[in-house]
């Protein structure tokens, strides 16, 4: 037997042909320059009289301003919601769906300016909030509606009734497609919401209030107010919310779920993650490079369910990393707005502090540190796509979830070697696994102590597929019939 | 001859298939309603927890991957076994106050509870899975696997029914527990320690530990590598403490503490589903014809 022949042809990126600039038409937006509180149907002045700016990361200029909200507002939309929740959990189910099927179709009719708004406050590329959050987030919407008049068949020998009030705190990576998920499904099983979005991604979901007003809600069913982690207390600590949903980091995930410890609030979390993604031998190479870039590099490696440790079988690890690296190089960071680019710009400072503080901590622990030698805007906030090799299980990089652009890689020889390496961490999140072999990816995924396994892909996501954590990575489930209990009661 | 003296039993607790002491040596003495002294009880230590965490943790890969099947025939056993076994757990019933009546429904409701736990073993995943029919080229289905590791503070006021309630979901379910038993009425926890010793179930699966709740609850919700707790009885200041420690390592807490044991409520599929969890599994489906790849 001959040994088998490897390419080793070297690809070339360095040619005169260049990308010219496709950007986005952003002139169709419409964005005003200050954002009140939605709160009981009606846009209002915080009681704090403060307004905070809200940026575009990619150029670090100021798009507006927006409310921000203090105990007495979150009292006040509270309030709103307890109020709405007398009517807007007896009006007939078939009704309450009808309502929710003109959010999603409004939505639809908008898509591409909440796409454009998306991408200006979160620096995410316009390719993706175009394809998937936006679609997504309306897709969320017309998937519950039509539970709403046919819960009972969801929950045999049940009699589900909503809970009342829920209080939703959202994260910065999905802004529109988090408020769809956590909105949708509590608006089906007859609960009122006070939602807030995140300080540095206010707007889609401002541009949603106005959308949800201009859809002939009840007023009071949706309060959407804004503000920081002070607000966000406010709401967890407000007696009379029935259910906290979070998304967010675990360490603020657990600070919540003992403020309310002493209550009977029902709560739900989706938190942090360090998904294993693992490439056997007999994966499809190709496709599990693609999912390898698809699983840490979408939206900028911000997915809580990213897979940012890469396991590879010893046997082609070579030719997985030299593919990897070649993918690598031909990816575009620039202008999220530009059609053309592959990873937008980091959502803030502050997260690009952390990520490159990681870089740092990655370095002096030790392992083979690579990055694309692609060029970077120099305004804004951006960072190349970074690899970590011969990582270590007890590395923080590998650990620690990072949120960012930084894939570590461990090798592996057996099944049982990597099964015990990706479920030896406190999260539990997703899992990816690439093999050509039926009964090996059915071995693996019910081995994985993680809520979302993707076999053969990566980053998929669907309104009927149940989404959420083991471990510390959360409870409760997001999407499909599963994502409806957390709003009820029985 | 001397009338023959009667053997008394020693009460220990069940840790990993086996029949310790207490390793702190404590004990606490249960007495009946004339004040004597019926039998001495290990009073369980954060140490013995400890150590049944262990045996519980090494036990749940084997027992969760059981066939369901299997956990279905294994818990008609514990059935078989306590049936067997009525008479004396009905004497020891009445030991601690109940009257005959009162005793004997209990273990037989106990029985009957168990039964309906074994059946449930290989279908509550029916009841709860769903296959997904997502918008891309994507086979996608969610399924409930078992939780983990479970902490299980019993009813108070029940001597073997609040533990078969409280233990049957759990461990149908594919979990593996620790379950702190009635400190006032222990004496048949520790029997039924016997019958689960007798009825292949796995050492580890069940932990059973007699003792306090107000010295071990904060413990049982502290343990970093405990999964989930279930609390059936209906202390304010205690819940709050559980469900703050529980925060340490996000612990699914359930509070039962408003549970008719008696009652057909106190035994239903979604008691298991609440320990366990939901797993999505997506696969591509090819496109034939198609360039379109589901990767």
């Amino acid at each position: 037997m001959s040994k088998k022949q490897e390419n080793k042809i070297a690809l070339d990126f360095k040619t005169d042909w260049a990308y010219e600039p496709a950007p986005e038409d952003t002139k169709h937006i419409n964005l005003k320059k200050q954002y009140d509180l939605f709160i009981d149907g009606k846009f209002v002045k915080p009681n704090s009289k403060k307004y905070f700016d809200t940026i575009n990361p990619a150029t670090e200029q100021k798009i507006a301003e927006v409310a921000e909200a203090d105990e007495k507002d979150v009292d006040k939309a509270v309030k709103a919601a307890r109020k709405a929740f007398e009517k807007w959990s007896k009006i007939s189910a078939k009704e309450r769906g009808k309502y929710i099927y003109r959010i999603a179709r409004l939505m639809q009719e908008r898509a591409r300016e909440f796409a454009v708004i998306e991408t200006m406050n979160g620096g995410k590329p316009i390719r993706e909030s175009r394809d998937i959050d936006v679609p997504l987030a309306a897709n969320h919407f017309f998937y519950n509606a039509g539970w709403a008049d046919k819960l009972e068949y969801a929950f045999p020998n049940r009699n589900p009734q909503p809970l009342g009030v829920a209080g939703q705190i959202i994260p910065w990576n999905f802004p529109l497609l988090m408020a769809a998920w956590k909105i949708a499904p509590a608006l089906a099983a007859g609960n009122t919401v006070v939602l807030k979005p995140a300080e540095t991604t206010s707007l889609t979901a401002l541009k949603l209030a106005e959308l949800i007003r201009d859809s002939g809600l009840p007023d009071g069913v949706v309060n959407i107010i804004t503000g920081a982690g002070k607000t966000g207390a406010a709401m967890v600590n407000h007696p009379d919310i029935n259910k906290i949903a979070f998304t967010g980091s675990t360490d603020v995930g657990k600070m919540i779920q003992k403020a309310i410890a002493g209550t009977d609030k029902k709560l739900t979390l989706e938190l942090g993650g360090k998904a294993a993604n693992i490439i056997f031998e007999d994966a499809p190479i190709d496709q599990a490079v693609e999912g390898i870039i698809n699983g840490i590099f979408f939206n900028q490696g911000h997915v809580c369910c990213a897979g940012s440790r890469l396991f590879v079988q010893e046997n082609v690890t070579d030719i997985v990393i030299r593919k990897l690296k070649d993918r690598m190089e031909s990816l575009i960071v620039g202008d999220p707005m530009d059609k053309n680019t592959d990873i937008g710009a980091i959502n803030s400072k502050e997260q690009l502090l952390k990520i490159n503080e990681y870089i740092k901590i990655g370095k002096n622990e030790g392992a083979d540190f690579y990055q694309s030698s692609c060029s970077i805007p120099s305004k804004g906030y951006f960072c190349r796509p970074t690899l970590f090799l011969n990582a270590s299980q007890s590395h923080r990089i590998v650990q620690e979830e990072i949120f960012g652009p930084v894939l570590t890689i461990q090798t592996f020889r057996t099944i049982e070697e990597v099964i015990e390496k990706a479920n030896n961490i406190a999260y539990g999140l997703s899992a990816g696994i690439w093999t050509d072999k039926g009964s090996k990816i059915f071995n693996i995924s019910s081995k994985m102590r993680a809520g979302v396994v993707w076999a053969n892909t990566y980053n998929k996501f669907d309104p009927a597929s149940p989404f959420g954590g083991y471990k510390e990575s959360g409870f409760g489930r997001e999407g499909g019939l599963h994502g409806l209990m957390p709003y009820l009661k029985f | 001859m001397a009338a023959r003296l009667e053997i008394l039993k020693t009460y220990k607790i069940y840790i990993g298939g086996q029949f310790p002491r207490t390793e702190s040596g404590r004990f606490y003495p249960l007495k009946n309603k004339t004040g004597d002294t019926i039998a001495n009880i290990c009073k369980s230590s954060r140490k013995d927890f400890r150590n049944s965490v262990v045996a519980a943790r090494g036990a749940f890969g084997g027992w969760s991957g059981r066939a369901a099947f299997n956990r279905s025939q294994i818990l008609y056993r514990i059935a078989e076994m306590l049936e067997g076994r009525k008479d004396q757990f009905i004497s020891e019933l009445i030991l601690q106050g109940l009257t005959v009546k009162a005793a004997q429904d209990e273990v037989t409701l106990s029985v009957d509870r168990l039964v309906y736990y074994a059946g449930w073993c290989d279908k509550y995943q029916a009841v709860f899975s769903s296959v997904n029919p997502v918008a891309s080229s994507h086979f996608n289905f969610s399924v409930p696997e078992s939780t983990g590791v479970v902490a299980v503070i019993a009813p108070e006021e029940s001597s073997l029914l609040g533990l078969v309630t409280a233990v049957a979901p759990v461990i149908s379910g594919g979990n593996t527990c620790i379950v702190l038993a009635s400190e006032s009425k222990p004496l048949c926890a520790v029997t039924f320690a016997e019958v689960l010793n007798s009825s292949d179930l796995p050492g580890g699966v069940v932990n059973i530990l007699t003792g306090n709740s107000e010295e071990l609850h904060s413990h049982f919700s502290s343990h970093m590598d405990v999964n989930a707790l279930t609390y059936y009885r209906n202390n304010k200041s205690e819940i709050k403490t559980i469900k703050e420690n529980a925060s340490l390592n996000v612990k699914r807490v359930f509070i039962y503490d408003k549970l008719d044991l008696t009652s057909d409520k106190a035994q239903s599929p979604y008691l298991i589903f609440d320990n366990q969890e939901i797993k999505t599994t997506w696969h591509p489906i090819e496109n034939i014809g198609s360039a379109k790849a589901g990767y």
